[in-house]
């Protein structure tokens, strides 16, 4: 075994500017951070609204939902990223296509795409999750809140979702912890996030071993911070009375 | 735009050889996934402290970073650590990395699963097993997981559907699976864009369809 190891590498220079390694990884870890919680603000707002459309009644709306579904669920995320990416561009009006492939910066179109897809893709897991979270109510709840007379906005404004949230929580952590790995399939059309800057890392400075293991330990501490946070959140807003709920 | 999809039927031929690398990479990835999964669910359900931590400790591991990282330590470190121990440096190829680092990656997943199937078998089939003479590994093999593998079957087909999907990410280590050999194809006709279309309506039908039998067999198993 002749691999030379130095864990001083993240300090040295990259030969590119005045940077240091480390330098790379944090501007890294901002762009994954930035790709994570754009994509989850899409995915929340669009995944709350297709969860409500698929338990509305009616066949419509439910229908529109469950097509959404089907079709974010069954595409390979990759596939879903090229297509946004390469091909949608080439389907704007000609001074939107102009725009995104001259106006911005390759970084920033690369961006825009890779949001854009994370939330989409990541809304038809939400939409699951806030459908099962209303599904799993009593149905006393609607009837109630039906002969109080209230609308049906109401009813999912003020009875159903609140509660319906809430007992979500943990499903809808580990999607938004998916989220923040999913984010590095942004690494492969050319982003510069975390995965592609310890790819960069390696190569420069052939130090493989320990340029993965920092990218792995930084992944590692933001999953544990994000659960423990969420684990607070959760014990923040439980429902008294319920079984997660304190007596 | 308007597109054109007479180039694809030419190319049927060199897509299929693409789709025999997925599947066969699947096929290995899920059968190794699911032999160390199991492993590590006995591992942690025993009452042998450290192994049930270091299982654990493997799963949590796993969970918590990316597969497309798993995907590239592994492509980089395989090759080198093989070197080590043979003194040998035909290179392995990309394929073997990708298996290793899909059986590690996936085993954490599939565990998870085993985990709750054998947890829900009620207690009384292992005391059962016992008053009979059986020992714990009889008793595992014979009485627990054939009960439990019969019941999280769904969620085992399910798992390996999105691992269907996520064979496509060995595009990042250069593979030629599905999706890679129809992104050059599309490039070399130049009509990426149909290609593209075509790759991802053929995941779509296949997971779809197998999602469909999923359910059907999930209802059929249904108590």
């Amino acid at each position: 075994m002749n691999y030379h190891w130095d864990w001083g590498i993240f300090f040295k220079s990259t030969g590119v500017g005045s940077e240091i390694y480390l330098n790379w990884f944090v501007s890294g870890l901002g762009w994954t951070i930035a790709v994570a919680l754009a994509g989850w603000i899409i995915a929340l707002l669009l995944g709350s609204v297709l969860g409500v459309m698929r338990t509305l009644p009616g066949k419509l709306l439910p229908t529109i939902a469950t097509t959404y579904v089907e079709l974010f669920r069954n595409v390979p995320l990759l596939v879903q990223l090229f297509i946004w990416y390469f091909l949608v561009p080439d389907l704007l009006p000609t001074p939107l296509e102009m725009w995104f492939k001259q106006g911005i910066s390759p970084a920033t179109s690369a961006y825009l795409s890779v949001v854009v897809c994370l939330g989409l893709f990541t809304a038809a897991r939400v939409c699951e999750q806030v459908r099962t979270g209303i599904q799993a109510l009593p149905r006393g709840q609607n009837n109630a809140a039906q002969a109080m007379g209230f609308t049906t906005v109401q009813t999912y404004r003020f009875v159903l979702l609140p509660q319906a949230f809430r007992i979500i929580i943990p499903p809808l952590t580990s999607e938004f912890l998916n989220i923040f790995k999913n984010s590095s399939v942004a690494s492969l059309i050319g982003l510069m996030e975390l995965l592609a800057q310890t790819k960069q890392t390696a190569e420069f400075s052939a130090n493989i071993f320990e340029a993965f293991t920092l990218a792995t330990l930084i992944y590692f501490v933001l999953n544990m911070s994000l659960m423990g946070f969420m684990a607070w959140v959760e014990k923040r807003v439980r429902i008294p009375g319920m079984m997660g709920g304190s007596k | 735009m308007a597109l054109d999809f007479s180039q694809i039927i030419p190319a049927l031929p060199g897509l299929a050889d693409g789709m025999v690398l997925t599947l066969k990479l699947l096929l290995l990835a899920v059968t190794g996934g699911v032999v160390l999964g199991t492993l590590l669910a006995l591992a942690r359900l025993s009452d042998n402290l450290v192994l049930s931590r270091l299982a654990k400790w493997y799963v949590n591991y796993f969970r918590s970073i990316p597969l497309l990282l798993v995907i590239s330590w592994f492509y980089l470190v395989v090759p080198m650590v093989l070197s080590w121990i043979t003194g040998d440096l035909t290179p392995v190829g990309a394929f073997t990395s990708c298996l290793v680092a899909f059986v590690m990656f996936e085993a954490a997943y599939f565990s998870e699963i085993v985990r709750a199937g054998i947890q829900s078998i009620s207690r009384g089939q292992i005391n059962a097993a016992y008053a009979l003479g059986m020992t714990y590994s009889q008793a595992m093999r014979l009485v627990i997981l054939p009960q439990a593998f019969r019941k999280m079957m769904p969620l085992l087909l399910q798992q390996s559907i999105i691992l269907f999907q996520d064979t496509s990410l060995v595009y990042a280590v250069g593979l030629m699976d599905f999706l890679n050999t129809a992104r050059s194809k599309g490039d070399v006709v130049g009509l990426p864009h149909e290609f593209l279309l075509f790759a991802g309506a053929v995941y779509f039908v296949i997971s779809f369809g197998a999602s469909q039998c999923v359910k059907r067999l999930q209802k059929r198993l249904a108590v």
